[in-house]
């Protein structure tokens, strides 16, 4: 039986492993983490449904867990080619071909300093704001309920100053499905959108955007925040600019949200040199051919799933993982 | 609790053998302190820092106000280079933010465009004959006061704690823009939390405000000020800085740049006189002091020896709250004991209010 190494256990990795299962080739998941499932762990409802991420991860864990895939947890990977791979510590694990499902990592909002991550109170990440989502308490630092929340699009996305030139295309959407959540729970409370652009790419996303606004009175401000700072009795004071009114906008807010880009992961530029990949500027693998080749790496034997290659939304990784499984299963002749 | 993005920036700083250059306007706003800096390190120090009066503007002022072109500045700065070379020194400082600016950028545009020092070199050759190396260091003063704050806290006559109630003063720090705005990495602590003067009132004893508008520009701004029809730009940004700071019932403010002290201190006493109002404590402004001077009364320097008697707004209430000993009397004598004058009673002082002039009548 042909062996294939999935490096990465999250929702692209667990989805390839059970479609190239289901074509008789052997799977082998290796992932850093604990368990499986990647950074959906972290998430509570899937835009535009509101399907809880739990429901799509139990899912997959459960089907891995069925199929009987062998998976090798808390392990990290330090290289691989095309027949190989060697773990940290020097371990060798043969194969017949890899994938490469590692994803993203997020960005660092402290990195944007001056909107204050990490040194006030009440200046959050969309990821915390999940983290909070899932532990049914979402408050504010001295646990009162928010009177006035902001969100501020493309933190660590098209920003040339962080060297992240790309967008991050699911942050535009998951602002808008957080500032509903967020609504819901604190209907008294003005909540604001800071945008340079709205990006609804997907099914249901302009939808969902428009009730966002009609619905929930949401406010959509176009223009970005230029700093935050902390007011005397604990709430954060934002500078923005309307560009739609062209005027300067002073404003203080209970809680500042963060909704934090997609990057490149860090080994993937020592991944790049010992497998001989391609990668974009924006530090992403670069697939085959964007077109005929998107999950084929410029190596035979090395394919791409998830994002690895690009932000992605879940369903666009889902897809990526069986459009992989396909492509590796004829590499194999399988 | 800056503590982590701090130490993401972290700069070289020379120990020794400086090369000095003074500000061009400095030495009318606080004529003290550049005098008191040399002192501190020669005197308290030990330290060897040229005081160089070949060297000449930087042209800094005349760069911004687009009066001077970015080849003429490029020449000068080679020139001071060039003087630094000859007397021996590698290691450059400045007293001023603006100059501080124009020679990080100066140097790193020659990075970026080598052909732009090869021009330069050329230039500053066929009008001195002179050639340069560029210096392996370069600091603006408060940097190398930060870099010794440790060893002037060992050696403290008086700490920044009101000696009244053991508390530590409330400070307001200021950055110059052009310190750590326009290049991040040539500042203490990068451009958002710079820690080149909370470093210093921190292991002085004192306590930083973090207030709304703490990173807000002075309001110095060489066109809002240069220009006379924009200066109401310049003070309503001092107001906007003095409004959100006033709550917080600051001590003092010090700053480290030319410009801020001075906008800080007297747009205070432009406001008081305006409209009536006061953002300090009893009726009186906030004294606004250069690290120098802050360093100086820290070290147990006479106020009127360091030039505190040419601020706006008194500084008696803050050498009070630090049990800083002086003579009221000889606060207006001059350095040969001759009275220098002194300036009318001001609002900004608690002083008489019937010069207030009502903008709205």
């Amino acid at each position: 039986m042909k062996r294939v190494i999935i490096i990465g256990g999250g929702i692209a990795g667990m989805q390839s492993a059970l479609k190239l299962r289901h074509r008789g080739i052997e799977p082998l998941i290796i992932e850093k983490e604990a368990e499986l499932g990647g950074k959906l762990r972290g998430w509570y409802v899937l835009f535009p449904s509101f399907t809880p991420a739990s429901d799509v991860l139990n899912e997959l864990r459960n089907q891995v867990q069925q199929a009987g895939i062998e998976t090798r947890l808390n392990t990290t990977v330090e290289s691989f080619d095309r027949d190989h791979v060697i773990l940290r510590g020097g371990e060798r694990l043969d194969c017949d071909a890899v994938i490469l499902a590692s994803g993203f990592t997020l960005f660092d909002a402290r990195i944007k300093e001056e909107y204050g991550y990490g040194l006030y109170a009440n200046v959050y990440t969309s990821a915390d704001i999940e983290r909070m989502l899932n532990e049914g308490r979402v408050t504010m630092k001295n646990g009162k309920r928010p009177k006035r929340i902001a969100f501020l699009h493309c933190v660590g996305s098209r920003d040339e100053k962080v060297c992240q030139k790309h967008c991050s295309k699911v942050c535009c959407i998951t602002g808008v499905k957080q500032a509903m959540e967020l609504k819901q729970r604190f209907p008294e409370a003005d909540v604001f959108n800071f945008y340079m652009d709205i990006r609804m790419f997907g099914p249901g996303y302009e939808e969902m955007y428009r009730e966002a606004q009609i619905r929930h009175n949401i406010h959509f401000v176009r223009g970005r925040i230029s700093e935050a700072s902390p007011t005397i009795d604990g709430r954060i004071q934002i500078k923005a600019e309307d560009t739609l009114t062209g005027r300067p906008l002073h404003m203080s807010v209970d809680m500042l949200i963060l909704l934090i880009g997609m990057r490149a992961n860090d080994d993937n530029a020592s991944f790049a040199r010992s497998a001989g990949l391609e990668r974009a500027d924006n530090g992403f693998f670069a697939p085959k051919d964007q077109f005929l080749g998107n999950v084929e790496s410029n190596r035979a034997g090395i394919f791409y799933a998830g994002t690895i290659t690009a932000p992605k939304n879940i369903g666009e990784s889902l897809n990526d993982a069986a459009a992989v499984a396909d492509t590796v299963a004829q590499y194999l002749g399988a | 609790m800056r503590g982590n993005n701090w130490k993401d920036y972290q700069k070289q700083i020379a120990d020794d053998h400086y090369y000095y250059a003074r500000s061009c306007i400095r030495q009318n706003f606080f004529p003290g302190s550049e005098k008191a800096f040399l002192d501190i390190m020669h005197n308290d120090l030990g330290k060897e820092f040229l005081d160089d009066p070949r060297h000449s503007s930087c042209t800094g002022i005349g760069y911004h106000s687009d009066v001077v072109p970015l080849e003429t500045t490029m020449t000068v700065v080679a020139r001071q280079f060039a003087l630094m070379n000859e007397a021996g020194y590698e290691n450059f400082t400045t007293s001023c933010i603006t100059s501080f600016g124009i020679y990080t950028e100066i140097l790193s545009t020659w990075n970026e465009f080598p052909e732009t020092e090869e021009r330069t070199r050329e230039n500053l050759y066929k009008a001195t004959g002179r050639e340069f190396a560029k210096p392996r260091s370069i600091a603006h003063t408060s940097d190398v006061m930060y870099h010794f704050r440790d060893e002037i806290a060992a050696k403290a006559k008086h700490r920044l704690i009101n000696v009244s109630t053991g508390e530590p003063l409330r400070v307001v720090e200021h950055i110059g823009c052009h310190y750590a705005k326009i290049f991040p990495k040539a500042g203490v602590g990068g451009s958002e939390f710079p820690y080149v003067l909370a470093g210093m009132i921190e292991s002085w004893g004192g306590e930083c405000i973090d207030y709304p508008e703490r990173r807000h520009c002075c309001g110095f701004g060489f066109r809002n000020y240069l220009v006379q029809a924009n200066r109401g730009y310049s003070i309503a940004n001092s107001q906007k800085k003095l409004e959100s700071m006033a709550p917080y019932k600051p001590d003092f403010i010090v700053a480290n740049c030319p410009g801020c002290t001075m906008f800080l201190d007297k747009w205070q006493y432009a406001i008081a006189e305006m409209e009536g109002t006061t953002y300090g404590q009893n009726g009186q402004g906030i004294p606004v002091l250069t690290y120098e001077e802050m360093a100086g009364l820290v070290l147990g320097y006479d106020p009127w020896e360091l030039g505190m008697q040419m601020h706006q707004v008194n500084v008696e209430p803050l050498l009070d709250k630090m049990g800083i000993e002086y003579d009221p009397s000889a606060k207006y004598l001059g350095r040969n004991g001759r009275y220098i004058g002194q300036p009318e009673s001001s609002v900004v002082n608690a002083g008489c209010s019937k010069t207030v002039y009502d903008i709205r009548e």
